[in-house]
């Protein structure tokens, strides 16, 4: 039997006219605790795609029970800029215990169902290796998951397509 | 009263491929280098996903009328689109998140990609958004967007629609889709209306509906979108 959803649809190259980023930015401003997260995210060809917004869920830090969201989009370059706080780690499924993570839903003109994928923290490599998502991946693949240092900011780039594509998940 | 389905422990089904578009459909071609090509990896979900993401406090009220967002009256048919959250079961979704945009009368967005020979119109900006009530309903006061040119191949035309963006309160039911208008013999022309399986196609399609139209004022239309929604089989999973 068909399950009764309403199917997705693109959201088209003009997106930033309705999904508002503007409420959906974090409070935390650059700071000690705060993470600057930046990447590039590009198609098949290596071509940036100008046209994405991502959409960074996570359990909030201060408040038990809640997620927040945060909305970044692609310019020109592809490229994307974020502040965020870093969530604890979480329970995962059954007993396993999940490495601090970031969900990245990711929405964008000639993409017909949004993309799920998720964000580690190159600094938890202890909690990553036990970490019951990353441990269904691939391991020649896991590195796509995993945030580079540079600097004081993260860099987390999103290959939709083709050699190191990122790796999406069925959740 | 708890409302958190972590901690509540229910369980959603698995998006399902007979209902969403294949990623990757050539007769789309903006899908066909963004498409994915290898298959997404099954996992179960965690509090991340299952954790509501409640409505930024100071969202602003009032952005339910397109109509008024500009200095002038918008040119146009204006029409009512009204509807309810729900998720799959049926129930209502109250507290979700609903945006919409969409072009003007004359087929453009005000959007600086937008470059199309038609008119702007300083009335409308094609942009609104509303929380739905305590049985999932929300209301949208717009004007009927125009057909526009599309990209997929010679002489394309998207049938006239409107985006929706809904977040219902967790991560798994997010949904991104478009509304369409009954009998428009262009659904049939659109790839992107192609791309989604011919069965449920028709959930796109608003029906006319006298009893959301106000006399003299605003002709009607009802859109109900349904979230994924609990699996009905949460054993078969574990």
């Amino acid at each position: 039997m068909t399950a009764p959803y309403t199917p997705s649809q693109t959201p088209g190259p003009y997106f930033h006219v309705g999904m508002l980023d503007v409420f959906f930015r974090s409070s935390d401003q650059p700071g000690s605790a705060a993470v600057h997260l930046t990447g590039q995210v590009v198609d098949g060809d290596g071509a940036p795609v100008t046209d994405a917004l991502l959409e960074i869920w996570q359990l909030a830090s201060a408040r038990a029970g809640e997620a927040t969201i945060v909305r970044a989009v692609t310019d020109a370059g592809g490229e994307y800029e974020l502040w965020t706080a870093k969530p604890h780690g979480g329970s995962g499924a059954g007993a396993a215990v999940d490495a601090p993570h970031l969900d990245v839903v990711l929405v964008a003109g000639g993409v017909q169902r949004h993309l799920v994928t998720r964000m580690y923290f190159p600094d938890e490599a202890a909690a990553n290796a036990q970490d019951p998502v990353l441990s269904r991946v691939d391991p020649a693949r896991r590195a796509t998951l995993v945030a580079i240092s540079r600097g004081a900011e993260l860099r987390f780039d999103i290959r939709l397509q083709g050699p190191g594509e990122t790796v999406f998940f069925d959740v | 009263m708890t409302t958190d389905p972590f901690t509540t422990g229910r369980r959603y089904a698995k998006a399902d491929a007979d209902v969403h578009p294949q990623l990757l459909f050539p007769s789309y071609p903006a899908s066909i280098r963004r498409a994915p090509s290898l298959a997404p990896v099954a996992i179960e979900p965690s509090a991340t996903e299952l954790t509501p993401a409640p409505t930024p406090p100071g969202w602003p009220v009032g952005g339910d009328d397109l109509t008024v967002s500009g200095p002038s009256v918008p040119i146009g048919e204006r029409i009512i689109v009204a509807g309810r959250v729900l998720d799959a079961d049926g129930a209502p979704v109250p507290g979700a998140l609903v945006e919409i945009w969409q072009a003007n009368a004359a087929g453009r967005y005000v959007h600086d990609a937008d470059r199309r020979d038609a008119p702007l119109d300083p009335g409308f900006t094609g942009s609104g958004r509303c929380v739905t009530d305590q049985a999932g309903a929300y209301r949208f006061v717009t004007i009927r967007p125009g057909a526009y040119p599309g990209r997929s191949h010679h002489n394309a035309w998207r049938p006239p629609h409107i985006h929706f963006s809904v977040i219902g309160r967790v991560l798994l039911t997010r949904l991104v889709t478009q509304m369409y208008f009954p009998h428009d013999p262009l659904l049939d022309l659109d790839p992107i209306v192609l791309a989604v399986p011919e069965a449920v196609r028709s959930r796109l399609v608003a029906q006319l509906a006298l009893d959301v139209a106000v006399p003299d004022v605003a002709l009607g239309y009802r859109f109900d979108l349904v979230l994924r929604g609990e699996d009905a089989t949460p054993a078969a999973r574990a």
